[in-house]
């Protein structure tokens, strides 16, 4: 690949993410305004925003690689990755919004009224922020290095010094910005390259790649991740269901999910943005597919190379070649690099909000900016310690936690009036805690190989009944410590904002209920 | 003492009776049951497509279902799931108000 372009288009999307967040500097005054950009994200905006910090390396680098070694099987990644937001769509969206929490520790502790709940899901939220921000750094670090053959740690350094300027400077509402023009960018730099990809494929005769059929899939080419590797072609069956069920449900605990849906005006809008998101993420899948599929033609050394992830940022060069294929190249770093910035953005906002509100003694914008770098240095930490894994695996491992700890929790706190604290903290310390050791055994690879192995590196299928099946009967066994605003609670994350402003408007009188009518009828006014 | 506002529903619901918690269970039942409908749609197909797949052993069919197929059935769900809680919304706003004279604001 030739650098004179590459460089500069990484540069140019550093520099865009770095201007686009200043502006929001400008804007960003109040504590409302740094946290939740004061509430006032409309639905397409906000869904840009949404998708473009969803789209991570895993997405734009991980799932071309892995379609590229293990054929088509691996599409349930990127469906997957999509399926999740719809069921966060009917289960979550709208209440999430209505309980009117910024973080998914304000969630718990506003549901459960228990402060030790929101210290565990605190604890929960940063551990699966970190394991989601690993593969980014690593994502970025080997893209560099392709690039420039930079040493793999100054990738991931640069995105990490980018995302704790951007972040610490303007919060949530410059990266509203940033997060919607990234999401623009990343389908640019997939969409305009794919194009000319499939003309040269076209000129070349059109042949389609030989992929091996069926479950029997090439064990010898992992490379990195080799175990895990080994496990997904010794029992792809069940690497496949777990990677859905962690997926399908570990999407609506991501902490940097979780953080947007605050910036909706209302439950209403919440729902209509996540349909928006639906479409603009599973547009961008259909992408990163083809690549794999056009990999396996044009690189197919890949399949026994370390980096299967690198495939996408070689094709165009390998495909179209000459300056054409040089510009293309440049074209996909930047969107490459788009992801890592702004997936890595969202997570340090979010995992840095829980710190700072947590852990750190005071709040405050300083404290916050603090707890940014806190929330960064130590996935950078990690990116230096842990082999590395294919970054969809490692990203899916992630979601894994997520759907054991968080998607009970969501789930039975939304439609379960029996959910106890005691109850909530046994599903999310046996799910959790149970897919966290065993994502934590598998990065540091202690069992190599074999069922137990299997069972590590996917533990959705056992650690999501695990959390839902604690919760469950804990909260049976205990149905005195149900919270005594259980009933307001339900009714506040149920009912729609036309009726419950007239709420919110006497609650501000002192409770005159003569002004209610009047609150009332502007209430129910508030349309589309 | 409370007057009794316009609205008595509404009032049942904001002063947490009996019977407002009553009509928030009901709106509760709707809007889950709208969702379990959408989850059902998505999750019978996705639990048996792995295990047909792996019986048919042809890939074209699986890039084509996984590759571009399933994208707009998604949106479709998620579509048919927002129109159909929001009627339930409306449904319920007008049993709050229901005792409006026709007319008022």
């Amino acid at each position: 690949m030739n650098e004179a372009y590459a460089i500069p288009a990484v540069a140019v999307v550093v520099l865009a993410t770095v201007l686009i967040g200043g502006f929001g500097l400008r804007i960003s005054r109040t504590t409302s305004d740094f946290y939740v950009a004061s509430r006032t994200v409309g639905p397409s905006l906000n869904a840009a925003a949404i998708s473009g910090e969803y789209l991570s390396a895993a997405s734009f680098l991980g799932v071309a690689g892995l379609v590229l070694v293990y054929g088509p099987d691996m599409l349930w990644y990127p469906v997957g990755y999509t399926a999740g937001y719809l069921v966060l769509l009917v289960f979550v969206a709208a209440p999430l919004r209505r309980s009117g929490a910024y973080t998914l520790p304000d969630f718990a502790e506003g549901r459960l009224e228990s402060r030790q709940v929101r210290t565990v899901v605190s604890v929960l939220v940063v551990g699966v922020g970190w394991l989601y921000l690993v593969p980014q750094l690593q994502g970025a670090g080997l893209t560099l290095q392709i690039l420039t053959g930079a040493p793999r740690w100054l990738g991931g350094a640069l995105v990490a010094a980018v995302v704790v300027l951007a972040v610490a400077a303007g919060g949530m509402r410059s990266i509203t910005f940033v997060q919607a023009f990234q999401y623009w960018l990343k389908l640019t730099a997939l969409l305009v390259p794919a194009f000319f990809l499939l003309l040269a494929w076209h000129r070349d005769g059109g042949a389609p790649p030989a992929f091996p059929a069926g479950p029997e899939l090439p064990s010898s080419g992992a490379g990195t991740g080799q175990p895990i590797a080994t496990s997904r072609a010794d029992h792809p069956l069940y690497a496949t269901y777990g990677l859905i069920v962690a997926t399908f449900l570990g999407t609506m605990g991501l902490p940097h999910v979780v953080v947007r849906f605050y910036t909706s005006p209302n439950g209403r809008a919440a729902r209509r943005t996540t349909v928006f998101v639906l479409a603009l993420i599973g547009f961008f899948y259909l992408l990163p597919p083809l690549y794999g599929w056009l990999g396996r033609l044009y690189a197919p050394e890949l399949t026994h190379a370390p980096d299967a992830d690198a495939a996408v940022l070689l094709l165009p060069g390998r495909t179209v070649g000459g300056i054409g294929g040089d510009l293309l190249g440049a074209l996909v770093a930047g969107g490459a690099f788009a992801a890592f910035l702004s997936t890595a953005s969202g997570l340090t906002m979010a995992v840095a909000g829980v710190l700072s509100q947590d852990v750190l003694p005071a709040r405050g914008v300083r404290h916050f900016r603090l707890a940014t770098v806190l929330a960064m240095t130590v996935p950078l930490g990690g990116t230096l310690l842990v082999s590395a894994v294919p970054v969809a695996d490692a990203v899916g491992m992630a979601f894994a936690v997520s759907a054991s700890s968080f998607c009970p929790l969501l789930v039975l706190g939304i439609w379960w009036r029996r959910l106890t604290p005691p109850g909530a903290l046994a599903g999310l310390i046996l799910g959790g805690g149970s897919a966290l050791a065993a994502v934590t055994l598998t990065f540091a690879e202690v069992v190599r190989s074999g069922w137990l192995h299997t069972l590590l590196a996917w533990p959705a299928i056992w650690s999501v009944p695990v959390g839902f099946l604690a919760m469950i009967l804990v909260s049976l066994a205990t149905p005195g410590h149900i919270p005594p605003h259980t009933s307001a609670t339900m009714t506040r994350l149920h009912l729609p904002e036309s009726l419950t402003v007239r709420q919110t408007a006497a609650a501000a009188e002192g409770g005159g209920t003569g002004t209610r009518a009047e609150a009332g009828s502007t209430g129910t006014r508030e349309g589309p | 003492m409370h007057r009794l506002p316009r609205h008595r529903t509404q009032w049942e619901i904001d002063e947490q009776t009996t019977l407002g918690a009553a009509y928030v269970r009901s709106l509760m039942r709707s809007q889950l049951r709208a969702g379990i409908a959408a989850f059902a749609v998505l999750a019978l197909p996705v639990v048996t497509m792995p295990l047909f797949f792996g019986a048919l052993r042809n890939a074209t069919v699986v890039w084509a279902v996984l590759g571009f197929g399933c994208y707009p059935l998604l949106v479709l769900i998620a579509w048919w799931y927002v129109r159909r809680a929001e009627r339930n919304e409306r449904a319920f706003a007008r049993l709050v108000r229901g005792a409006d004279p026709p007319g008022t604001p």
